[in-house]
């Protein structure tokens, strides 16, 4: 029961959340000295005196502050966000296209920076102090100082155009409509902006994995299962990565913003239109309702991470499990 | 504290300030472009090599650190400013505005960190007033958590207790008893948080929000290199970064060494 209480306060705080959210980007847009009629103009778009109507009626330029969030709440949230200047299509839709090619990048980026964080976590805990754990860590260090698209930049030299193992650009290949490009061609396109990203994100959770290791290294339990004469394997097995997988998992989850803010700076670098660049786009041609809508998913998609990331705080170990195990 | 530490940490500083007041110093007349030695690779005479117009990298990238620097310094000292104030209140003030704080932060924290940059940016119709205001209102989320867990640890010691029933006021015991307590924390704190700003700035400069192409920070001069990286001119695009990266792990070493002089273990 007292999972399930824990559980609908994350929920209603992510909804007062969400909601916050977009009433600021509201604001913030709005805010803004650049006007949504005239953008559309200047961003070389011809815009018929009809259209200009359409877009004013819609933003209602006329009323109050207040009115216009209203009027514009009331649509959004039945799924109209309006139309994007760039695309000339419905905001959602766009957004719902773009994130499916972004989708497959920040996957593969999580999962790199997964796996190769808590592995190299895992390897500097156990060789604590030793010459292996001092490179990696040094490493790690290295890799959180690095802006990831200067990271991106560097791959690019490297793998695009001096060895040209991976296109230099676009998600998909030149010439090809985008219904025949294969899955191959669209997973070879994406490892190297997923490497980038992956690369760029994976030291926080080896730190803090390399830590954790540490600390069960050091406890009687894995004293007194030596002691036994329980197998290096078995130990590592049975207790070290036990011990050590939930927090990583949580971090993980956590680790959701960075990850989207990064995928931002590697689609720029490697041209690859998913969202980031859809973002950036929006954010230099002063396409509002775009900009409002990436910013609202968006954030969607981080609170939903950090959502998770409590729930399975909180329900994975029994020993932190709220009210104890004797409670259940 | 170890010798080692030391060195590092005033090695670091010394190489901070030179970059700034070189990069400051250095005149706009030695920056000239010179076709005569364009597209230039690395040598002797040009370090980092030149690039389309014969410009000198090395010049260039260092003139481009410093301004980055300056921003990255003024932007954290806003930054720790709201940091600690907003902490405090949050410590000290009822629960009211404690909830209100955190609800703050993680409304910050909720929307991913480069959007939220586009999305100030954007409102303040960009430019460099767009960068700075960005990164100086939305770095001080965690230091001000960090603040917020300090004042509340020390506002039940037996001291400011027995200060409240000395008939002080809620404001004196905050000037004299917990700022004090405070101040390394947010030293400390505000050297820390310089390279994620100086990250975060050159990113959203990088992609185009912000300073304009004629000034020579490294997130432009990094955006621009992007053109000439299918040509094969690594160095356009390497040292700046490197320089970049050298930098915020100095401010990192430099952070761990003021920690070590200024804050009780």
């Amino acid at each position: 029961m007292k999972i399930l209480k824990y559980t609908l306060k994350k929920f209603i705080r992510m909804i007062i959340l969400i909601v916050a959210v977009t009433i600021s980007s509201f604001f913030l847009v709005t805010a803004s000295p650049i006007d949504p009629v005239q953008s559309y103009v200047e961003s070389g778009v011809a815009v018929s005196s009809e259209q200009r109507e359409e877009i004013a009626d819609y933003w209602g330029l006329n009323d109050t502050k207040t009115e216009r969030f209203k009027s514009w709440f009331t649509k959004a949230i039945k799924g109209d966000m309006g139309q994007s200047l760039i695309y000339r299509r419905p905001v959602l839709s766009v957004i719902g296209e773009k994130f499916k090619a972004s989708l497959v990048l920040m996957a593969m980026a999580w999962i790199i920076s997964g796996v190769l964080g808590f592995t190299l976590g895992m390897v500097m805990g156990i060789f604590n102090g030793k010459p292996v754990d001092k490179i990696i860590k040094s490493v790690c260090i290295f890799l959180s100082s690095t802006p990831s698209f200067w990271l991106g930049m560097v791959f690019l030299i490297v793998f695009s155009v001096k060895l040209a193992w991976f296109p230099i650009g676009l998600s998909v290949p030149i010439g090809v409509s985008s219904e025949e490009v294969t899955i191959f061609q669209r997973m070879h396109h994406a490892i190297l902006p997923a490497l980038t990203l992956g690369f760029a994100s994976f030291s926080n959770i080896a730190l803090h994995t390399r830590v954790k290791i540490k600390e069960i290294m050091d406890s009687d339990y894995v004293l007194f299962a030596k002691a036994r004469g329980e197998s290096f394997l078995n130990i590592i097995n049975r207790h070290i990565i036990r011990n050590a997988i939930i927090p990583a998992i949580t971090l993980q989850f956590a680790s959701i913003s960075e990850i989207f803010g990064g995928s931002v700076l590697a689609e720029q670098v490697f041209s690859y239109t998913g969202l980031g660049q859809a973002t950036v786009e929006a954010g230099i041609r002063g396409d509002i309702p775009l900009l409002l809508g990436i910013a609202i998913i968006s954030s969607i998609f981080v609170f939903f991470g950090n959502f998770i990331a409590d729930i399975l705080y909180n329900t994975l170990d029994p020993r932190i499990r709220i009210g104890g195990i004797e409670n259940e | 504290m170890s010798k080692r530490r030391t060195f590092f940490g005033i090695l670091a500083f010394l190489f901070i300030i030179s970059a700034l007041l070189v990069g400051i110093l250095i005149p706009d007349e030695l920056i000239n472009a010179d076709f005569t030695v364009k597209n230039m690779p690395p040598s002797l005479d040009h370090i980092f090599g030149t690039d389309w117009l014969g410009r000198d990298m090395f010049l260039r990238t260092i003139k481009g650190l410093s301004l980055s620097i300056v921003i990255g310094m003024a932007s954290s000292l806003i930054s720790v400013l709201i940091a600690v104030i907003l902490g405090m209140i949050a410590g000290s003030f009822p629960k009211y505005f404690d909830s209100l704080i955190s609800l703050v932060i993680d409304l910050l924290m909720g929307i991913p960190h480069i959007v939220l940059l586009i999305l100030i940016s954007f409102a303040v119709s960009r430019g460099f007033k767009g960068v700075f205001i960005g990164i100086a209102l939305t770095h001080w989320t965690s230091l001000a958590r960090v603040v917020r867990g300090e004042v509340l640890q020390i506002r039940n010691e037996h001291y400011i207790k027995v200060s409240r029933k000395m008939g002080k006021s809620s404001f004196w015991i905050m000037k004299n008893h917990i700022l004090p307590f405070v101040v390394p924390q947010a030293i400390v704190g505000g050297i820390l948080l310089f390279p994620h700003a100086i990250l975060h700035e050159s990113s959203v400069t990088f992609l185009g929000f912000g300073l304009s192409p004629e000034t020579p920070a490294i997130g432009i001069i990094l955006s621009e290199s992007m053109r000439y990286i299918a040509t094969g001119y690594w160095w356009l695009a390497f040292f700046p970064g490197a320089m970049l990266v050298v930098t915020v792990i100095l401010f990192d070493i430099l952070g761990d060494f003021v920690k070590s002089l200024i804050v009780r273990e």
